[in-house]
């Protein structure tokens, strides 16, 4: 692989860049692999590096049946955070954060991850309670946090209106959160994995399993027969179908999750703020858009398109906190496809079928964990059993009942 | 200030008998009303305008319309100003200041450009391939990255305009006021049809604003002007100008944005700035039109560079000759056309024309006219100095048009009209979910199918449908048949054909990327195909030599498309290059979604009204009034405001409360608690339901008797609690949390309706109608016998019980149950009766010095008797068990609403989170809310958590901190010792109790 | 933005509707014999189509009352509302 630095970069120039070469292959699948793993987004892609880089893996192959990234890895918002409630969260995501830190040099290729601080504001007692029991709990899980007072909230941003309809009462900050670019993600680690050895197929459609004893021996899809001795699966938004298959069920809804920007302007908002209970989530981009996440519309859909009335329940909260950016505009507007499992933390799992595995159900939250995801993901399948940070994450918790409910936490009563 | 040395003496839209002055880049210049800004510059001879996104490149104004890429200035200042604004689209008004963006110190001398002295290194993506060394260095590199990117600013003031929204049904929508859509909302307002048009222009004219064709023998604009006021005739026909249609969703529903009074400029007539309309049509209409194509070629981004017919809308339009000297650059007969008005008007003008011996009425007119033209050629360089264009140099095309020969001819010129065709603007269609196919024909995409959901007719140039009379019949049958579909048909209704004067139409000669004398992406010239974000053919090229093959990796690798004109002139341009490269014939699979809006959105007028006071409902009792005039407190729960607390004079909230809190125990208090939700249950079925959705049984409870339910999710865990009261045996008084009334009432219809049909059971949300005074503590007997006509004693009025009076004069139902652990009566009266019933206990309360108190007082209390609240105590992971309240869960009930779930492997497992009292070894330490519990403190963070503090205050009826704690083997750790982690790094030890701290 | 036949009201902006999942997933009659998975499975598995889908909506802002709606999850087309306890209508995807 050729390294790419400042240094490649010049000398490239001087061939006007006729010299650079690919940065994965285009190989056509080989007859039977050790692993495939199924979907070319952030994850599967991740996946399928860390198998090649730490796991001995054997022949290792990703099928994407469009583009690489294509699905909810260049359609997110592209905060990166690990400030979660339970241990389980905390486990994952901090471990993802860990990888993220150092992603761009093991990947050589900048991924520009940007700790440039993220902000949960509070804005009524209730979410003052949700934040000190969650910054409690980051704290004792080695994780930084800080409490904000709402004067703290104005330092970082200056033209925030505080008193605005459930004004901001505080606010946590993890510093270590921010920001990165979701394409070079996927770019960055289709780009490693290739150099590893793994076959990245592309325009590749799964349409069945091939299944004996209960066991997966291989994959049909419309480029022929593969086979494989296991298999993970990692498609966001349809592996309800990918489940079907193989002949079971998944504690999944999907739905439409859209997203915004405005138009680039020069840097205005440093940092990611967040708030649940306004509903506005908004950040800056280093183009300098200000990239602003929408909630789901209320139904199942495959359709990557939502409501206008999403987008105005999304734009009034913003607006209400910020009303600096009212004569701002929107410039597009999209959605992605989000899997939503009831207790709104991912699966990551064997399932009912042998040498078959599932990372799906991240619903809103997929980006951040990208590298934790696949990293854990890529040690579960290659040892057959879980990765000990993965091993909550099982399917069967809807079972026995171990949720991990960080959606319960933020509920309002009294 | 300037002369308009540029303006034409001809008529157009313009207004030559009002002057309006305005400035740019602190110059003064005039223009007429009419003018748009870029029409105005164009009119002083003002050609440099912005710099471009990467390289700072100087750019110009390159088109008359939405599409423009490049004349993006930022308009007006503080609190009004709006940064990108396409100068093409702004409407001068007197005094109107703009300035260039991304420029400094200024435009016309940008220190930026520098970069493009080094932009060798800058290819595209070239910040994923760098910056990565050493790697603590990113956040730097990253600041001046953000430095350099952004176009223009945002304001820092908060605005100051507001904006409108309003929803709109009609039978017919028509999508934009040329031709073809005058002709199809006159159609459709004939069969009597309730019709929208909508165009985003001052006027109705559409294309024909910007051209010289004569309808029935006199000039197009006479004819527009009587089918203008004959749709003004029509009741029915609304005409919306100054309006885009931005987004086409599911069902016919579309955004149209209206610029109701921006063009009259800041501190206007007090008018709405802009309105948002929300239209449900059911049919619609696109009449669209079709934006020019450009050519590629060297250089080809440089001020005086534009559309051909751009220059033809400045002319007609805005009787503004952009130049002096023109040299036009096409590739079909459409750039002729231009020529000849060009000449028509006094300038000076060559065509170059890169087809072979171009044949046609057009070609043949103009070599008549004595118009230069010069065959299978192309523009290889272009000379540019000082902000203006000095001259062109041409070259020999070579037969497939990859390669240029020969010597290089110069011409001198001041302004390059470029016309590569046209591309018709199937934004919309497309949005509404209408599939696209590439036309071999016209080279360009164009609508293919509709989607079933949202029925569309299309007509004119949207459809390539290019000869205008075409356009006018065709715009009127689909006038007729959206009529028809709509339930208007019109039988016999046909076409009375205008007479119209046309040329004939040659496709292009399908090229647009033009070579010079070295290869492209090889040599100083630049290839921009998409000059917002400066990418260029080259970056294609590396795009798809390093495997960004695929159209989306192409676009977000090279950043095609993602300006704010969002391709409109890049996108066709950029797939053809990459079809070429790659050896792919173009098909309709190739093409990227259009995502709305088709132009960028104002935000505030998506918020419309909706801001400040109006932005989220604040739910407010009936007693609100009273709790102003105290001076409470608020909180927000929910959407209500409840007073949290009443300060006396120089009162802490800590004082308040301590003082409330004291007051209830030893005298009397009163609560405002009608905020609680409240459900009125009746039919023969109540008590079948309450068994159902509580976990205790409700079969002997009898009229007059009151109960405690925990409500439980099907996972089994606690998501609400309540008193429920039988008022005779069908007929029950539910109440539920604060916050969660909304939520039970909804749980309660779901199950009714769709899984026990058959039972009668009707539900009613009641919340609003009762106004609810909590009057608690030893005197409240005493107080309360004063005011009423119900018999207080325990004998007759026992603990969870209900009786029907009054209370001080006013119909009354008393609940005597008790939140705080005191003697209480919740007193519900009708709500219009809630302030005075308020009133009245307050005035009988005097002598027993009674004390309103807040939700945090009585919070405080009930955490001295150990009540958990629903959404604090408990948060969805919580079953009756974990908080020691198995008395509450039946067993004999065969079933109720979660029940399977406790016996589940996790669910039933020993040393789950329990609900605990903890004590703190200070007892005036109070423990933050949220802290966790950890077997033993260690010297830093990981620490192994065995739960969190839920509840935690200053007692001061106990005299000491009290907490309640979720946690882990909870009930098997009492009497132990544990410590609570605090933040800042230090421990406290606590004490695991019982929750009950007062009894 | 879909517009939805309410069986009672008529069409109506979908605004007025909030939906609430899969439709025809029956509470078991004697949850108390079913295995833990079996439970599982009626508590939290969906079939979660990509086509044809059954779902229930209810009428928020109107009549407030419950139906099901069949529409096509990639397309959003809706085929058919029915009240519910009414036959699933015959749709030909």
């Amino acid at each position: 692989m050729e390294r790419y630095s400042i240094f490649s970069l010049a000398r490239n120039a001087i061939s006007h860049h006729r010299g650079w070469q690919r940065a994965w292959r285009s190989p056509d699948p080989q007859k039977t692999y050790d692993v495939v793993i199924i979907g070319g987004g952030g994850h599967g892609l991740a996946t399928a590096y860390y198998l090649a880089r730490e796991c001995d893996a054997g022949r290792v192959a990703v099928l994407e049946k469009g583009w690489l990234g294509g699905g909810n890895t260049g359609r997110n918002t592209t905060i990166v955070r690990s400030n979660y409630l339970w241990d389980e969260s905390a486990g994952i995501y901090e471990h993802a954060m860990k990888l993220w830190e150092k992603l761009s040099a093991d990947l050589n290729y900048n991924v520009m991850f940007s700790q440039r601080g993220l902000l949960h504001l509070a804005h009524s007692v209730h979410d003052m309670q949700e934040i000190g029991r969650r910054g409690s709990a980051i704290y004792l899980n080695g994780i930084d946090s800080e409490f904000l007072t709402p004067g703290q909230v104005r330092e970082m941003v200056p033209f925030i209106n505080l008193d605005c309809r459930y004004p901001v009462m505080g606010a946590l900050l993890q510093r270590r959160g921010g920001t990165a670019r979701h394409d070079a993600v996927a770019w960055g680690y289709a780009r490693a994995a290739d150099n590893l050895g793994v076959d990245i197929i592309q325009n590749c459609e799964v349409t069945g399993f091939r299944i004996e004893d209960n066991t997966v021996t291989g994959i049909e899809t419309t480029r022929g027969l593969i086979g494989a001795r296991k298999v993970g699966c990692v498609v966001a938004g349809h592996c309800s179908q990918l489940a079907e298959l193989a002949g079971f069920r998944l504690p999944i809804e999907s739905f439409p999750l859209q997203a915004l920007v405005s138009e680039p302007v020069k840097p205005v908002l440093d940092c990611v703020v967040m708030s649940g209970s306004v509903h506005a989530y908004i950040s800056q981009s280093d183009k300098g858009e200000l990239v602003i996440g929408a909630g789901s519309d209320g139904y199942n859909s495959y359709s990557q398109r939502g409501g206008f009335d999403i987008i105005e329940e999304t734009v009034g909260p913003v607006i209400e906190l910020y009303p600096v950016f009212s004569r701002l505009k929107m410039l597009r507007h999209w959605a992605g496809i989000v899997d939503v499992t009831v207790d709104r933390s991912p699966i990551i799992s064997r399932t009912p079928v042998k040498n078959l595995f599932f990372n799906c159900g991240w619903g809103t939250g997929g980006f951040k964990a990208t590298p934790g995801s696949g990293h854990v993901f890529a040690h579960s399948i290659a040892r057959g059993e879980m990765h000990p940070i993965a091993e909550p994450f099982s399917i069967n918790r809807f079972n026995t009942g171990a949720l991990i409910d960080e959606g319960a936490a933020a509920a309002v009563a009294h | 200030m300037s002369v308009q040395q540029f303006r034409l003496e001809r008529e157009s839209t313009i207004n030559r008998s009002r002057v309006i002055r305005f400035w740019f880049n602190d110059t003064a210049h005039e223009g007429y009303q009419g003018d748009t800004l870029a029409s105005a510059l164009l009119a002083n001879g003002v050609r440099l305008v912005a710099r471009s996104f990467k390289y700072h490149r100087p750019r110009g104004i390159y088109t008359a319309g939405p599409e423009e890429p490049n004349a993006l200035v930022q308009l007006e200042e503080g609190a009004y100003t709006e940064p990108n604004r396409r100068a093409t689209e702004i409407e001068i008004y007197d005094g109107l200041r703009a300035r260039s963006q991304n420029c400094w110190p200024s435009v016309d001398f940008d220190l930026g450009a520098a970069s493009s002295f080094f932009d060798r290194l800058l290819p595209a993506g070239f910040y994923y391939k760098t910056f990565m060394w050493p790697r603590s260095f990113w956040m730097l590199y990253e600041k001046y990255i953000r430095r350099a990117a952004g176009l223009g600013r945002s304001p820092m003031e908060a605005d100051p305009d507001c904006y409108d929204k309003t929803y709109a049904h009609c039978d017919v929508l028509i999508v934009g006021g040329g031709p073809a859509g005058i002709q199809a909302a006159r159609a459709a307002g004939l069969a009597g049809a309730r019709v929208i048009l909508a165009d985003e222009r001052p006027g109705l004219g559409g294309s024909l604003l910007g051209e010289k064709y004569v309808i029935n023998d006199r000039p197009a604009m006479d004819w527009v002007d009587e089918r203008k006021s004959e749709l003004s005739d029509m009741p029915e026909v609304c005409v919306l100008t100054r309006t885009t249609v931005t987004g086409y969703y599911d069902y016919n529903f579309l955004v149209a944005n209206e610029r109701v009074s921006e063009h009259l400029g800041p501190h206007n007539s007090g008018a709405p700035k802009e309105r948002l309309w929300k239209i449900r049509a059911r049919h619609v209409v696109l009449a669209t039109g079709a934006i020019e194509r450009p050519l590629v070629f060297a250089d080809c981004d440089r001020p005086g560079v534009m559309l051909s017919s751009a220059i033809r809308n400045y002319i007609h339009r805005f009787s503004v000759l952009p130049g002096k000297r023109f040299v036009i650059l096409t590739n079909n007969d459409t750039g002729y056309r231009t020529a000849l008005d060009i000449l028509d008007a006094g300038g000076m003008v060559a065509v170059i024309d890169i087809r072979s011996h171009p044949a046609g009425e057009l070609p043949d007119t103009a070599r008549n006219t004595g118009i230069r033209v010069l065959e299978a050629r192309t523009i290889t360089a272009v000379n540019y100095a000082k902000g203006t264009i000095r001259s062109v140099e041409v070259m020999q095309l070579s037969e497939d048009c990859t390669q240029v020969t020969g010597n290089a001819e110069r011409i001198r010129c001041d302004t390059v009209g470029v016309s590569g065709g046209w591309n018709p603007t199937v934004h919309l269609f497309s949005q509404g979910r209408g599939t696209l196919r590439f036309c071999e024909r016209n080279q360009c995409f164009v609508p293919d199918r509709p989607s079933r959901n949202n029925p569309v007719t299309l007509a004119g140039s949207c459809r390539a449908t290019w000869r205008l009379g075409d356009c006018l019949k065709e715009g009127f049958d689909a006038g007729i048949s959206a009529a028809g579909e709509a339930g208007f048909a019109m039988p016999g209704m046909t076409h009375e054909e205008d007479a119209v004067q046309d040329t004939d139409h040659h496709e292009p000669r399908p090229v647009w990327i033009l070579p010079c004398e070295h290869p492209i992406g090889q040599g100083r010239k630049k290839h921009f195909h998409e000059m917002q974000n400066d990418a260029t053919i080259a970056d294609i090229a590396l795009a798809d030599r390093e495997g960004f093959s695929s159209i989306e990796h192409l676009k977000r690798y090279t950043t095609t498309g993602m300006g704010t004109d969002q391709g409109k002139l890049s996108n066709l341009n950029a797939l053809l290059a990459l079809s070429e490269i790659q050896g792919v014939p173009m098909s309709g699979g190739r093409v990227t979604t259009y995502r709305p809006p088709y132009t960028p959105l104002t935000m505030g007028s998506i918020v419309g009204h909706d801001r400040r006071d109006l932005f989220l409902q604040r739910r407010k009792t009936p007693i609100h009034s009273w709790h102003d005039r105290a001076g409470a407190v608020y909180e927000d729960v929910g959407d209500w405001e409840r007073p949290r607390y009443y300060p006396g004079p120089a009162e802490t909230m800590h004082d308040a409360v301590q003082r409330e809190c004291l007051a209830v125990r030893q005298s009397c208090g009163l609560l405002d608690a009608s905020t609680l939700g409240k459900i009125d249950l009746q039919g023969r079925n109540c008590r079948w339901l309450l068994n159902m959705l509580y976990t205790n049984a409700w079969d002997n409870l009898s009229a007059g008797r009151c109960r405690y339910g925990l409500m439980l999710n099907e996972h089994g865990m606690v998501f609400d609690d309540g008193v429920t009261t039988c008022l005779d045996d069908n007929h029950y008084h539910m109440t539920t949390t604060t916050g969660g009334a909304a939520r039970v009432m909804n749980w309660i219809e779901e199950w009714l309706q769709t899984e026990w049909p058959d039972l009668e059971v009707f539900a009613t949300s009641v919340t609003e109608q009762w106004a609810v005074a909590s009057l608690s503590g030893p005197n409240a007997r005493a107080l309360l016998s004063g005011l009423t006509d119900v018999p207080l004693d325990d004998a007759s009025f026992p603990f969870m019980s209900c009786r029907n009076g009054t209370v001080a004069g006013i119909p009354a139902r008393i609940f005597r149950i008790s939140f705080t652990g005191e003697l209480s009566f919740e007193i519900n009266v009708p709500a219009r009766y809630g302030l005075a019933l308020w009133k009245a206990l307050m005035d009988a309360g005097e002598e027993y010095r009674i004390c309103p108190y807040g939700t945090e007082a009585m919070h405080v209390l009930r955490a001295e008797k150990g009540f958990i609240i629903a959404g604090q105590d408990t948060d969805g992971t919580v079953t009756p068990m974990d908080l020691g309240m198995d008395w509450i869960v039946s067993r004999k009930k065969e079933d109720f609403l979660g029940k399977r779930s406790f016996d589940r492997t996790d669910t039933a497992r020993p040393g789950r989170k329990q609900l605990v009292g903890l004590l703190t070894e200070d007892p005036e330490f109070v423990i933050p809310e949220g802290t966790h519990v950890v077997k033993a403190m260690k010297n830093a963070p990981p620490m192994e958590m065995l739960g969190h503090v839920s509840s935690s205050y200053m007692s001061p009826n106990t005299g000491r901190s009290i907490a309640l704690a979720l946690i882990a083997d909870g009930f098997n750790l009492k009497g132990q010792t544990l410590s609570v982690a605090l933040m800042n790094g230090t421990g406290h030890h606590v004490t695991v109790t019982d929750p009950v701290f007062l009894r | 933005m879909l517009i939805i036949t309410c069986p009672w009201c008529g069409q109506r902006d979908q605004s007025e509707f909030t939906a609430h999942g899969e439709a025809h997933v029956a509470r078991p009659e004697h949850p108390e014999q079913l295995t833990e998975s079996q439970w599982g499975d009626y508590v939290f598995f969906r079939s979660n189509p990509k086509g044809v889908h059954h779902e229930r909506w209810v009428h928020t802002h109107g009549c407030r009352r419950w139906f099901n709606v069949v529409r096509d999850t990639v397309t959003d087309h809706i085929f058919a509302t029915y009240r519910p306890g009414e036959r699933k209508p015959e749709i030909k995807g």
